[in-house]
């Protein structure tokens, strides 16, 4: 029971932060119709900002959570910044080009960010500092639980619910539904359409940034190659869920977490990586729309 | 002056974005943050730059306009030129022919094995083209089947002893097997779901070939492979490397030739249709599932071969040779030279390959220079740098000298 209860929760926080990454390329899906390929490197970048500024703060004497704020705040700020200048140079000039082409600009874009990384930084792995600190409130939780598991469950279900409120009841998130479901539709009715591709660029990369900072300082090591896999696997979970479902990227994203979990858990570990990848296999024989997605009207 | 001011905009904005990851570099094990303004400045000065030229050429290409998708035709003259003078044509072969075939017995051992890399990465790049160019369906996980060909060579050399003639047309086999088992379930997917499930088929390969030890000997890979067989003579290392270089001159003209037949051919033209409208070429009756399956197990084939050959060529593979890199490598072959393209693929490939060769500076910026070039290519000259000529016919009266259609 307490080996089940384990993997229960390491797969929790690690759906989590899949269902993070995942709803940006949902949200960006679905209303562009592009598998952003560059979105697994915005996580990457979050994860490398907060651990510059958190360095350079500590060097300067700053310490407990005021190192976590500030990092994870400028991670996120600059997240956004960098999710903005992707679309604006690799996706806007092809808004109309054939759907081969963003796809090809998208997986270059991701070769060019993390080779960024790797040369202005380093190849190696860098040790990510513990930012979250054992908390008071945390005690009856801490025999179950580490404290980054706490945190990462919890910040994932408030964004989780900040989201939904966003998306349903702001004038921004019914522009976003609204070009979701038919982009010249939504811009006839006088919808700025590029203002919410860019917002939706920003919170997707945002969202992704705050998983790159929670899983950094879980799993304690970063490097410049951490956002391919964890891309592809996120997008996984969004195939998984169906692909422009918000509350599927969440349900997709912590199958996938449990799915990984026990697998490498009850099966074996060395393949741990391999199982999201035939579970993603699986998903587009049996049931490409995905659990919450909408049935295409197919071809004969 | 609006637009250097937007530029100077423009420039300050990538100060800011670099700002953390360019300028400083942390040393977290010494605690030691070393800050390096310079670098500031060269991006200040290159985004300036880079910005005003790049609004200029967004406005030639007529990208700005927010209705007008208009590839422009670019100032093709001289290629055109070029085309339609066959003796200069004849000529400029000739002398390519020529230097291939006289290379290896004036450049040293090292650089005959360089032009043997790049002869391979040109297959590999007609090979990905009949799956990406012709039928329109990106696949990023290409160098499975590469990895897939060369361990059924290495394997069935290390247990049986099988040599280099018996193993190339089982590795083709396997390739081309590789090719159809990702292709079955996934052909009736949109083109953006098999970008990813065909990259997800890469990482698999590569992680099973990693750590599935009493098979594939993990990431130790497996030596001592015997290089291709010459009528049972043992060959020198000076001529063994020639050799296999023939060897793939040879391979390199029989794949030109094959992919030239097989574009013209029913099977090339239905995948040229699949491309360009899956639902009109499913309308004149092509079955566009059996076509696209054909084509993945074409160009896995391709592949497969090639694998049995990089095999011999190095006698020493490990899974580390087969990653995502290097289908992200070929990829922009075929991106680069012009999807679709013979001409461009063979151009683009003796590019990539040996310019990082052979100027260190770009081996490290290599794949930060492949990786922008996508994205720019696709933007300015989605065609690339040779296109591909569309086959097109014009018809003419026959007593109507002006030749126009009436």
């Amino acid at each position: 029971m307490e080996f089940f209860w384990g993997l229960f929760i390491s797969g929790l926080t690690r759906g989590s932060i899949y269902a993070l990454i995942a709803l940006g390329y949902t949200m960006v899906y679905g209303i562009i119709q592009l598998i952003n390929f560059a979105h697994g490197e915005i996580y990457m970048l979050g994860a490398f900002t907060a651990l510059i500024v958190a360095t350079v703060l500590t060097m300067y004497g700053l310490t407990g959570p005021a190192v976590l704020i500030m990092a994870s705040l400028i991670a996120v700020l600059y997240a956004g910044a960098y999710g903005f200048t992707v679309e604006k140079i690799a996706y806007k000039p092809l808004r109309q080009a054939p759907r081969l082409s963003p796809l090809i600009s998208a997986v270059g874009m991701s070769i060019f960010l993390q080779n960024y990384v790797l040369l202005a930084q380093t190849s190696d792995f860098l040790p990510f500092p513990n930012l979250i600190p054992e908390m008071s409130w945390m005690k009856p939780l801490t025999g179950l639980m580490a404290p980054t598991e706490i945190i990462i469950i919890l910040t994932t279900a408030l964004i989780m619910i900040l989201l939904t409120v966003f998306v349903k009841l702001t004038r921004m998130g019914r522009a976003m539904r609204a070009a979701a479901q038919d982009g010249n539709m939504a811009m006839l009715v006088g919808v700025n359409v590029n203002r919410v591709i860019s917002h939706t660029f920003v919170i997707g990369s945002v969202l992704a940034a705050v998983g790159g900072v929670l899983i950094a300082s879980h799993v304690g090591r970063i490097n410049f190659f951490m956002g391919f896999l964890a891309g592809i696997k996120a997008f996984t979970a969004a195939v998984l869920g169906g692909i422009g479902s918000i509350p599927g990227a969440v349900l997709g994203g912590l199958i996938l977490g449990w799915t990984e979990s026990f697998a490498a858990g009850y099966i074996a570990s060395d393949y741990e990586d391999v199982f999201a990848f035939v579970l993603l296999i699986l998903i587009l024989i049996l049931k490409p729309a995905g659990i919450f997605g909408r049935e295409e009207i197919k071809k004969p | 002056m609006h637009k250097l001011k937007q530029s100077l905009f423009i420039s300050l904005w990538f100060v800011f974005l670099t700002f953390p990851l360019l300028v400083i570099r942390v040393d977290t094990l010494n605690k030691v943050v070393e800050w390096r303004w310079r670098n500031m400045w060269y991006v200040a000065a290159g985004a300036f730059v880079l910005s005003l030229a790049w609004r200029h050429f967004l406005e030639k290409s007529g990208r700005v306009m927010p209705q007008g998708f208009t590839v422009s035709e670019g100032k093709e003259e001289f290629l055109r030129w070029v085309r339609a003078h066959t003796q200069i044509r004849k000529g400029g072969m000739v002398l390519a022919a020529a230097f291939l075939l006289l290379s290896p017995f004036f450049l040293s051992t090292y650089h005959t094995n360089v032009m043997t890399t790049a002869l391979i990465y040109i297959v590999l790049g007609l090979g990905l083209n009949i799956i990406v160019g012709l039928t329109g369906l990106l696949n990023l996980g290409y160098v499975a089947f590469y990895a897939v060909g060369a361990y059924c060579y290495a394997l069935l050399n290390h247990h049986f002893g099988v040599g280099f003639w018996t193993a190339l047309p089982l590795g083709v086999l396997a390739g081309s097997i590789a090719g159809v088992l990702l292709a079955l379930p996934v052909v009736r997917l949109r083109g953006d779901y098999l970008a990813i499930v065909t990259l997800g088929f890469g990482e698999i390969t590569r992680l099973i070939l990693e750590n599935w030890n009493e098979f594939s000997f993990g990431p130790s890979g497996i030596s001592h492979i015997s290089p291709p067989g010459f009528f049972g003579i043992n060959l020198g290392v000076r001529a063994n490397t020639s050799y296999i270089y023939f060897l793939m001159l040879g391979f390199c003209f029989f794949t030109i030739f094959m992919v030239r037949r097989l574009q013209d051919s029913r099977v090339g033209r239905a995948w040229i249709a699949i491309r360009e409208d899956e639902t009109a070429s499913q309308a004149m009756g092509i079955d566009a599932a059996r076509a696209k399956i054909t084509a993945f197990a074409i160009g896995a084939g391709w592949a497969g071969a090639m694998g049995v050959v990089f095999a011999a060529k190095t006698t020493f593979i490990n899974p580390a040779s087969f990653n995502f890199i290097e289908s992200a490598m070929i990829l922009s072959i075929v991106v680069l030279g012009g999807i679709g393209s013979i001409g461009g693929i063979i151009l683009a490939a003796l590019l990539l390959i040996l310019l990082p060769e052979y100027l260190r500076v770009f081996s490290d910026y290599r794949m930060l220079i492949f990786g922008s070039a996508m994205v720019v290519m696709m933007i300015f000259r989605p065609q690339g740098i040779l296109p591909y000529v569309r086959r097109s016919y014009e018809f003419h009266l026959q007593n109507d000298p002006t030749g126009q259609v009436k």
